[in-house]
């Protein structure tokens, strides 16, 4: 079944949080951590509130709410999100006082704010809203597990209007560690040249989108989430061929009538060159668009994707995209493919 | 099709009170508590906080599941457990079938983690990376599904206690609307320092076993484990060599929408979650043979949980227990564990004990039940499942 997307918010590396469509100044990346512009959270949360979240929880919740307004929903039927890391802040710091006070004298603040069902627990909490509420944490499909929830529900009642979103965010712990692994790249090679760079490693990302969605349209739908399918652990490149392959001939999708490729490139020449290779093979003559130059790599990024090339089509100018097929592959064992249309 | 039927094929589970489904029924059956003084946890707390362990070191259950010790203990768990369940349900998941495996936890690999942090605080560039390399929740996860060569579809679910409530009845939709034929559903968590240091400032830990649903109840005990169940559809059901006959019958998520992690005092959550999985099993609250409480042994779930019982159930109230009185809390697994202690319950026509127990709660107009009861004739087991962040979750078994 579709699913319509009555509004989108995102809070990432770009500015504009509370412009409409992208913002204008594209803000690119100056060293291999590309951080969320923090908007002015009064708007949206109460600031003695702000003051006893973390990060992580700010920014979803500020995009959730914004989400809501800007479809004029009070309470939605679903709150769903999607999160890899959880809220690493607050993991952190308990994690930290742990260790060095010897497990003595800590105090719950912490601990308490650090489970992965935070970001969904306070917007539920914030809006008093007794619906359904669920989170899924499994890597880089976690966002694509929320919205699949979303859609069996919808599949159920196509009537009700869902929150879905996803949140990750980087810390100056995960950030070391991650670095560690080798798959950044080195702070001189980051610039202009991200995608194509012809270099090993990406740049860390982070950042929270939501949507409000339902199976039904009404005069606010933006844009419509044809299919979705995900891949786990792909043998080989033929095999990620099939599974593009076989998702458009399951969503009767000619590719001729796809306007754009959203990829997720994120400039390690290692795990880009499967996006080249294909797009020859697969998807030749279609533009082909990266995201990852505007977010980094996290393992939620793919909702950023979905905000982008919801915004993109809902331009609705002329020559704007009618049809975008978002591919995105999380160090190659994650695949996932996003149809969305105009409606 | 919300009332096309979900059969459970199977079971596996492992806790303080068994390495397997037999072993963990026959303690249930015999009354023996799992907990007991720290042995394998490296915690300060050790000798002052009883928890309930998983009798094992994680040498012995990395030889029990084929996997290498140095995993996550969760990860470990999470596989004697589902490999069960895999092993006894009979299906072949390599038969061209549309396989799940939707497993939950809250710990991910901060076992490993909170031993990486100690050399890394001191210098950021110490610490063995391999002990964060499965730090996350979804990497657990993954670890059994290439273990069970699952591929089809997997996922992850933390919503702190309820997570594997919420696991199984995900699972149980992808087969209803077919787009899966089988799911292995459950969850795992292992003990951290982490979490009892947690739990422990947030002062509800009891210093002795604790006493779910007792006036004088101080707190939990937390505890270690995995539970899952292999759910099919009807079809494949008719084609296993024994055809199931218990059925996930109804299933609810509601929020409380009180407070990060205290309870309403109505059980506002716990009531929604309760009624709407009665009422999508069309069932009345009479027609509930038992019900497996979420049962902490903390003042503050018991009385909301009992509060919501008494009000959706009220005159009459089925007979029910926590069998946290066994196994402790064990967290993001407690809710697979206990959906297979409910599926045991309906199997053998048991009602476990709540152990124990002395004095009712002031207020409620009922207890739970002290001894084991058999042959009661049970037909529909209710198991709850509520957790930090106002996640409540119930399931309803049914036998046909």
């Amino acid at each position: 079944m579709k699913l319509y997307i009555h509004s989108s918010s995102a809070i990432s590396p770009q500015p504009g949080f509370t412009d409409e469509g992208f913002p204008a100044q594209i803000r690119k990346p100056e060293s291999n951590r590309f951080d969320v512009v923090e908007p002015e959270y009064r708007e949206w949360i109460d600031p003695k509130l702000i003051r006893r979240m973390s990060r992580i929880i700010r920014m979803g919740v500020a995009a959730a709410k914004k989400s809501l307004q800007t479809a004029k929903l009070e309470m939605p039927d679903a709150i769903i999100t999607g999160t890899a890391y959880g809220c690493l802040e607050d993991t952190g710091v308990f994690i930290q006082r742990m260790v060095e006070q010897g497990e003595e004298m800590l105090s719950p603040t912490a601990f308490i704010q650090s489970t992965h069902n935070t970001v969904a627990a306070q917007i539920a909490l914030l809006l008093k809203c007794h619906n359904y509420n669920n989170t899924f944490v499994h890597r880089a499909f976690s966002f694509e597990s929320a919205l699949l929830d979303a859609a069996l529900l919808l599949e159920e009642n196509p009537r009700q209007k869902i929150l879905v979103g996803a949140a990750d965010e980087i810390t100056s712990y995960s950030y070391d560690i991650l670095s560690r692994f080798d798959i950044y790249k080195k702070n001189e090679e980051v610039g202009d040249k991200l995608i194509g760079s012809g270099t090993t490693g990406t740049i860390a990302g982070e950042g929270s989108a939501f949507f409000v969605i339902s199976g039904e349209k009404n005069d606010q739908s933006i844009s419509c989430i044809d299919d979705f399918a995900s891949l786990y652990k792909p043998v080989d490149a033929g095999e990620t061929e099939k599974f593009i392959i076989d998702f458009l001939k399951s969503s009767d999708t000619d590719i001729k009538n796809v306007d754009l490729i959203l990829s997720g490139h994120n400039g390690d020449n290692k795990g880009d060159a499967i996006y080249d290779a294909l797009q020859e093979k697969l998807f030749g003559g279609i533009p082909m668009r990266t995201f990852k130059n505007y977010c980094g790599e996290y393992p939620t990024a793919i909702s950023f994707a979905l905000w982008y090339a919801s915004l993109l089509i809902s331009e609705n100018a002329k020559g704007s995209p009618k049809k975008i097929l978002i591919w995105n592959h999380y160090k190659g064992t994650h695949h996932s493919l996003i149809l969305l249309s105009a409606c | 099709m919300n009332s096309a039927p979900v059969f459970i094929a199977s079971t596996g589970t492992i806790s303080s009170i068994g390495k397997d489904t037999e072993t963990s029924l026959q303690s249930l059956e015999n009354g023996v508590a799992g907990m007991d003084t720290m042995h394998w946890l490296e915690s300060s707390h050790k000798g002052k906080l009883p928890v309930a362990e998983v009798k094992f070191s994680n040498a012995e259950l990395a030889s029990i599941c084929g996997l290498n010790e140095h995993i996550p203990r969760t990860a470990l768990l999470s596989a004697i457990a589902a490999k069960e369940a895999v092993d006894k349900s009979g299906i072949d998941l390599k038969s061209g079938l549309r396989i799940g495996f939707i497993s939950a936890n809250t710990v991910g690999g901060m076992d490993k983690t909170e031993n990486f942090f100690k050399p890394f605080l001191a210098d950021h560039s110490k610490g063995h990376l391999r002990n964060v390399v499965h730090h996350e929740c979804g990497s657990v996860t993954e670890i059994v599904a290439d273990l069970l060569g699952v591929k089809d579809f997997i996922s992850t679910i933390s919503t702190a206690c309820s997570s594997s409530a919420n696991a199984i009845f995900f699972g149980a939709r992808l087969i209803k609307q077919n787009r899966l034929d089988v799911v292995i559903a459950g969850g795992a968590d292992a003990l951290t320092r982490f979490t009892l240091n947690g739990f422990n400032t947030l002062m509800i830990l009891d210093d002795k076993f604790c006493r779910p649903f007792d006036e004088n109840r101080k707190g939990l005990n937390l505890g270690e484990g995995a539970g899952y169940v292999v759910m099919v559809s009807e079809k494949i059901a008719n084609t296993l060599k024994t055809k199931p006959t218990i059925s996930l019958s109804g299933y609810a998520n509601a929020n409380d929408a009180y407070h990060q992690t205290a309870s309403s005092p109505d059980g506002a959550g716990s009531y929604f979650a309760m009624k709407f999985a009665l009422e999508m099993s069309r069932l009345k609250p009479a027609d509930i043979s038992y019900i497996n409480l979420h049962g902490t042994g903390t003042q503050n779930n018991d009385i909301a949980e009992g509060t919501a019982v008494k009000r959706l159930f009220d005159p009459v109230f089925p007979p029910m227990s926590s069998t946290k009185s066994f196994t402790g809390h064990t967290l993001g697994a407690s809710g697979g564990i206990e959906a297979v202690f409910s599926v045991l319950a309906l199997q053998n026509d048991l009602i476990f004990p709540n152990l124990r127990f002395e004095t009712a709660i002031t207020g409620l107009p009922f207890k739970p039940v002290t001894e084991l009861l058999k042959g009661k004739g049970l037909k529909h087991v209710m198991s709850n499942s509520f957790g930090f962040g106002g996640n409540c979750s119930s399931l309803v078994f049914s036998k046909s």
